[in-house]
């Protein structure tokens, strides 16, 4: 029998136990009553609400930077979109996806600039979009005709060697076409019927209109038949052909969205930076998707937003050194928190650094002055804070590489011990974190930004291994 | 007996040299229940696969009303009307209870994507005959998969319901054959118990032709109609329960030859 939503069952009756797992995600007080009025409206005025919101955005902002990240983080959002249906709802492991983004932009940069013929090619935006979408669709088809009877890393695999090949063949195999290494210049600005999108606020609204039609489609087909194909071929393809379903025909489909969707992203991407370059659709390109996807939750249309919007923001804050700083000091005291239990062994362990620090600093001090005359690279209060805690030398870069294996080799360490041994070792092994970030890690930006992400999502997913958004799965029972 | 819905014509299957399934020709008349019994390894769920699909018979054919599916691909032979369940339960875990049941209807229907998305009059109408599919085959088994449990996620469900659940999923499919796997394996008596009954009401209400492998000799005395016993991939015996379970070669296949030293 179907309860009316008002009236909760019994306590204690199967359907009280069944629904745990609803009351806990939405718990009590005041976020939980923001949820369920939430929930009570439609999933489109949802999606409108949240799409105005973010639309006020660049009118809040004068900061032509912050309209370029939110760019930047539409953009991510779209291929995450693009990447969960292969991935999240397919289960197709494809790695060779950022290449349907370059074909995006660089069959745009072509259509749309002066790189072919004598006076080049310069068809309305509206036609050359449409043209280079329906032919990704074509090719994500082709290039999916393998995974008809691949599985899981054998597929991984192949579409990783294909995303490798388009990379090769934009720089090296036809330099005249595709402009080689320097890719593509002065490509046309997006042009819908005489209206011209040259501003960054303009290529933010034309992205955020995209997003949000393609999350509003998307959501529609999960619910629909073909949907319903996808997620049960994830499930278990076998099952699915014995359920009527054509296995191959609905993966290919798969491949064939997302390809489309790339494209359409790489399309505006080209003509919002005006060219096209290999190095924008490389492998390291490819995992912040994953990451965004991951982190979100696989299978989540919202998810797959939020979580490419993690990423991107994310990424971007790591780049002023100061800011950088908090985000690693206050991901090592949230993760301290949440892990060292009880809290009387949380502020021992906290005690002890400080304490550590000054006297490590004030011994290292007393035998070379040297040693403890550079300052730290953390700009702002956090590096002020930590002048004459975290020893600094006046030529950080080879102790600071010697202590980066060190720590390394420490956390191999750290998590084969148990015990009181474990959190002995924690105090040290902090501290030698700090100093690999002040001494080194700071001054690499590009790589800490990958390490800190990273380290960012491994957090993530032990304290909420299904992403933010997304539901739980098991994978054999 | 009736017309032969669901016939194998000399089936072989060989692995290389090893033949799991040699010879094989079975007739299931339309509106029967045929157990297959056998020792473990005898080929029963080998025949299923051959059925539906998952392997193609090395010679002979397969036909279901007449027509040959020997060679089809999987989901084209489910969507001629032959659905099975498996001994191990494969469901669509991660997916809630009515979408596993309505996703088997995907060879019946035939919205486009682009359809779904414009939500057009054909889709929408389609949209409604599956959910209403969808309820009245889960409502097959009183309220054991209704109300609640249509949005839970169908690894959350007893494993009988995810058995009951395994066999309203391949009825969503329109069958005319069931192959019903086990379907008391792992059950308790009392469920067991309703598995019988329920078998029988698939045929009596649903108008089903059953081919069930069963371990449970109540169950296969309780619904069988017809008993073949399969070892090492050759038909050993057919007919009666009563005629098979006492068949010498039967006895011998479960049992082996008469080297036992009965207590005195």
């Amino acid at each position: 029998m179907s309860t009316p939503n008002d009236a909760p069952p019994r306590i204690g009756v199967d359907e009280w136990v069944a629904r745990s797992g609803e009351r806990r995600d939405r718990g009590s007080g005041p976020s939980a009553a923001i949820v369920r009025a939430l929930e009570r409206v439609g999933w489109w005025q949802r999606l409108a609400v949240i799409a105005a919101i973010v639309a006020l955005f660049p009118l809040l902002t004068s900061s032509d930077y912050a309209v370029r990240v939110g760019v930047n983080t539409l953009l991510l959002a779209t291929l995450a979109l693009g990447l969960n249906v292969v991935v999240g709802w397919t289960g197709l492991l494809d790695l060779g996806y950022v290449a349907f983004y370059g074909f995006g932009a660089y069959g745009f940069a072509l259509l749309s600039s002066n790189q072919l013929g004598s006076s080049g090619i310069h068809l309305p935006s509206l036609l050359a979009i449409v043209i280079v979408v329906v032919a990704a669709a074509l090719l994500g088809l082709l290039l999916g005709l393998p995974s008809r009877r691949l599985q899981g890393d054998y597929l991984a695999i192949v579409t990783l060697f294909f995303g490798q090949i388009f990379v090769e063949t934009v720089t090296n195999v036809a330099p005249k076409v595709t402009g080689g290494p320097n890719g593509v210049v002065g490509i046309d600005p997006l042009n819908f019927f005489g209206l011209e999108v040259t501003t960054t606020r303009g290529y933010f609204y034309v992205l955020l209109i995209v997003t949000v039609v393609i999350m509003g489609a998307l959501h529609l087909i999960d619910s629909s038949r073909t949907g319903r194909g996808w997620r049960a071929v994830r499930e278990d393809p076998l099952a699915a052909a014995l359920m009527t379903i054509p296995v191959n025909k609905v993966k290919l489909l798969a491949f064939s969205v997302g390809a489309a969707v790339a494209a359409l992203a790489g399309t505006i991407f080209a003509a919002f930076q005006a060219g096209a370059y290999p190095t924008d659709f490389d492998t390291p390109f490819l995992i912040l998707v994953y990451a965004g996807v991951i982190l979100g939750g696989s299978g989540s249309i919202a998810g797959a937003v939020l979580g490419a919007t993690v990423v991107s923001v994310t990424l971007e804050l790591l780049r002023n050194p100061s800011q950088a700083a908090t985000l690693f000091y206050g991901l090592i005291l949230l993760t301290l928190v949440v892990r060292v239990r009880p809290w009387r062994k949380l502020g021992a362990v906290l005690a002890a650094l400080v304490a550590f620090g000054f006297a490590v600093h004030a011994v290292i001090g007393a035998i070379s002055a040297s040693a403890v005359a550079g300052h730290p690279r953390s700009g702002g209060w956090v590096g002020d804070a930590l002048g004459s805690w975290v020893v600094v030398p006046a030529d950080p870069k080879g102790p600071g590489n010697i202590a980066f294996v060190v720590l390394i080799l420490g956390l191999v360490a750290l998590v084969q011990l148990k015990g009181t041994a474990r959190t002995v070792l924690l105090v040290p092994l902090l501290y030698l974190a700090a100093f690999v970030w002040e001494t080194r890690l700071v001054a690499e930006a590009s790589i800490t930004r990958q390490i800190l992400l990273g380290a960012i999502l491994i957090v993530m997913m032990n304290a909420r291994p299904q992403g933010l958004l997304g539901s739980k799965r098991v994978e054999v029972l | 007996m009736t017309r032969p819905l669901l016939e194998l014509d000399h089936v072989t299957l060989a692995f290389g040299g090893l033949h799991a399934v040699e010879d094989l020709s079975i007739a299931v008349g339309e509106g029967e229940i045929v157990s297959l019994i056998g020792p473990n390894g005898a080929g029963k769920t080998t025949l299923f696969n051959l059925i539906t699909g998952v392997y193609a018979p090395t010679s002979g054919d397969i036909r279901v009303a007449g027509r040959s599916i020997a060679g089809l691909a999987p989901h084209r032979i489910a969507g001629l009307g032959v659905a099975r369940t498996f001994q191990t339960l494969r469901l669509f875990v991660n997916m809630s209870v009515k979408e596993n049941v309505m996703a088997a209807t995907y060879g019946h229907t035939s919205a486009r994507m682009w359809q779904s998305v414009l939500r057009t009059p054909k889709a929408r109408r389609e949209e409604r005959e599956v959910n209403a599919l969808a309820e009245e085959v889960l409502g097959f088994f009183s309220q054991r998969l209704m109300g609640y449990r249509w949005d839970q996620p169908a690894y959350s469900l007893s494993y009988a319901n995810r058995r009951r659940l395994e066999i309203a999923r391949a009825m969503a499919t329109r069958p005319r054959v069931l192959l019903i796997d086990e379907p008391a394996a792992g059950m308790n008596p009392q469920e067991t118990h309703e598995i019988t009954d329920l078998i029988a009401r698939l045929r009596d209400e649903r108008g089903y032709t059953i081919l069930a492998i069963e371990h449970d000799m109540h169950v296969v005395e309780g619904i069988s109609d017809r008993v073949i016993a399969l070892d090492h991939g050759q038909k050993i015996a057919e007919g009666s329960f009563e005629a098979v379970a006492t068949n010498p070669l039967v006895v011998e296949a479960y049992m082996g030859r008469g080297t036992a030293v009965t207590k005195g």
